[in-house]
């Protein structure tokens, strides 16, 4: 039997878009306005208009080349917007470069994964924590108490991080050594290492077979519900979209055509014709 | 004996390549460039000890000065050359290079060589063309078997530092936060940049270690051949540049086996092939090597996704 998620109702937020219920006392954490980046005359994306709670999961779906890994990079400021603000809790990411931005708290995973592969699995996480691992340049020159006490800090972390999806064992081993399902978990455990208040997923589930993206569900809700964070992800499986996203924002040659509760989205004409082509008439 | 004490002699030449060396790998593994202005920066650290060391001689310790004045003067000065290469290093970087970190692999090596003749012309405006005389850091040798067998201090203060200065930074790079911001640029400098790491920060502090390296083998080289002019460095710079391939550039292991390897094959080949052709039979050498094994004696091979 197919497990169901709670699913809370979508309320307006002041501006043009909706967020889950339980988040509406709170300011979202992500508010885009009319964004967009232009490739030379090509316009990537346009007019991107969305908002993110505090404790959504919600998801960016749309064909192949609709622009959702170029949301995900503009988010992060990999692509500076040509147009639009991104607000991050309430604070303009404009001038912000990555690294920032990664600080002010938006993490993401690869749709091909991006692993430091050379490196051990704990040191992967490790550099994820590098922001939360405060001690001076000199300190870790010469040694000093500091370091040892942030770097014991640290492993501590990188293990409890690690244990989320049981792969404290595999601490040691080399990440690019490990089997295709736990390198994506490793992305994910990562990303959670930058301590971020919203974590972007890139097809977390591609590749993955039907019972790994069930547990990939579950996980993804449990790591919401554990850290009180949003999550945004792009995905192309639709049990899984539609099983835990509560809002969903579909994109087609870099405009929003549809947005709304997953029951809306299957229900959307603009959304099945993107997907499916135009019916045609009788 | 003789054999011996060429052999000693290409392992503390060897170390002094090293240590360049690893200035060279470094950059390579973790900014992706070929910083060919690296040997120039090892010409300014010796002008800086020369003028630092005369100086002291001359204004501050007086006639006859004790021993213990005299090491504190080297060490001052040594430290003065580390203090200015770092500082160098760094402004090379973020004048020169870092607008380029953009642009192609060639841009960046063809403004590395334009740096190089710069730091070289300026040094000669600064300091003039004629070589100065410089005074070795330590002095001295030990004698064995009945003086048939003599190791300078230098060399054995050579190959200490070397080895301390691997280790080191061994130990930096593998352990604490530093060390694996910088493996994680050298690996993927988009997703370090998307975990929080300031790139630009950490390829800096690999220009600033690497310059404070320089600035080491600068004193260390001009104890050993004391002539100082301003094409002191080009020269090593190139063959520890080769050292760095021969070991497989991007690894520190590598040029540290690299670099004393190149100092054994050169010492030997002057004292049983011929002085002239010592610098032809070490990069024919090293061109065999390449030949063989392509990444170098150490390097991995990094097979390209398609």
């Amino acid at each position: 039997m197919k497990k169901q998620y709670p699913k809370p109702k979508l309320v307006p937020v002041p501006s043009p878009n909706m967020v889950p219920e339980r988040d509406v006392d709170k300011s979202p954490i992500l508010e885009c306005r009319h964004l967009g980046i232009d490739f030379g005359g090509l316009s990537a994306v346009a007019d991107f208009d969305m908002a993110i709670g505090r404790t959504e999961i919600a998801g960016l779906i749309g064909p192949n080349g609709a622009g959702k890994t170029t949301v995900f990079n503009l988010l992060t400021k990999v692509y500076q917007p040509t147009r639009g603000t991104i607000l991050l809790d309430g604070q303009d990411t404009h001038s912000m470069t990555t690294a920032q931005v990664s600080k002010a708290g938006i993490a993401r995973t690869f749709q091909n994964i991006r692993l430091f592969s050379k490196l051990s699995v704990e040191d992967n996480v490790k550099i994820g924590l590098h922001n939360q691992t405060p001690y001076p340049m000199w300190s870790g020159i010469l040694r000093l108490p500091s370091y040892w006490k942030q770097e014991k800090v640290a492993h501590e972390r990188a293990m409890e991080l690690l244990s989320i999806f049981d792969m404290q064992d595999l601490a040691d081993h080399q990440a690019g050594s490990l089997p295709y399902g736990a390198q994506r978990r490793l992305e994910i455990v990562r990303a959670l290492a930058t301590g971020p208040s919203l974590l972007l997923l890139d097809e977390p589930a591609a590749g993955m077979n039907p019972s790994e993206t069930a547990e990939l569900m579950d996980n993804i809700v449990k790591i919401r519900d554990t850290f009180q964070i949003a999550i945004m992800l792009i995905e192309h499986d639709m049990n899984l979209v539609m099983g835990i996203c509560e809002g969903i924002c579909v994109l087609n040659f870099g405009k929003i055509i549809a947005k709304g509760t997953p029951e809306e989205i299957q229900s959307n004409p603009a959304v099945i014709e993107a997907y499916l082509g135009k019916k045609k008439e009788a | 004996m003789e054999f011996l004490s060429y052999l000693i002699t290409g392992i503390s030449l060897g170390s002094i390549y090293a240590i360049i060396a690893l200035g060279y790998t470094m950059v390579y593994g973790i900014a992706k460039m070929l910083n060919f202005a690296h040997g120039d920066v090892i010409m300014v650290g010796g002008y800086v000890a020369f003028y630092a060391t005369s100086f002291a001689s001359s204004s501050l310790l007086g006639e006859d000065p004790s021993t213990a004045a005299t090491v504190l003067a080297t060490i001052a000065a040594v430290v003065l050359a580390m203090i200015v290469c770092t500082v160098l290093g760094v402004v090379i970087e973020g004048l020169a290079y870092r607008p380029l970190r953009q642009a192609g692999s060639l841009a960046v090596l063809i403004t590395a060589i334009g740096v190089s003749y710069f730091l070289q012309n300026a040094a000669q405006l600064l300091f003039g063309a004629n070589p100065k005389n410089f005074t070795p850091v330590v002095s001295g040798q030990l004698t064995f078997f009945d003086g048939q067998l003599r190791i300078t201090n230098v060399a054995l203060l050579t190959v200490v530092a070397c080895i301390i200065i691997m280790v080191a930074l061994t130990a930096f790079t593998s352990k604490g936060k530093m060390g694996k911001a910088m493996r994680a640029c050298s690996e993927d400098r988009g997703a370090a940049q998307l975990m929080g790491i300031n790139v630009n920060a950490t390829i800096s502090l690999t220009f600033a270690i690497g310059s404070a390296l320089a600035a080491i083998a600068g004193v260390l080289m001009c104890s050993y051949s004391p002539v100082l002019k301003p094409t002191t460095g080009s020269m090593p710079g190139i063959k520890a540049f080769t050292a760095a391939v021969f070991g497989g550039i991007g690894s520190i292991p590598g040029a540290f086996l690299g670099g004393i390897l190149l100092g054994i094959i050169e010492s030997l080949a002057q004292a049983y092939i011929s002085t002239q052709l010592s610098n032809a039979i070490l990069f024919a050498v090293l061109i065999i090597v390449l030949l063989v094994k392509p990444s170098g004696l150490l390097g991995k091979m990094a097979p390209e996704k398609v």
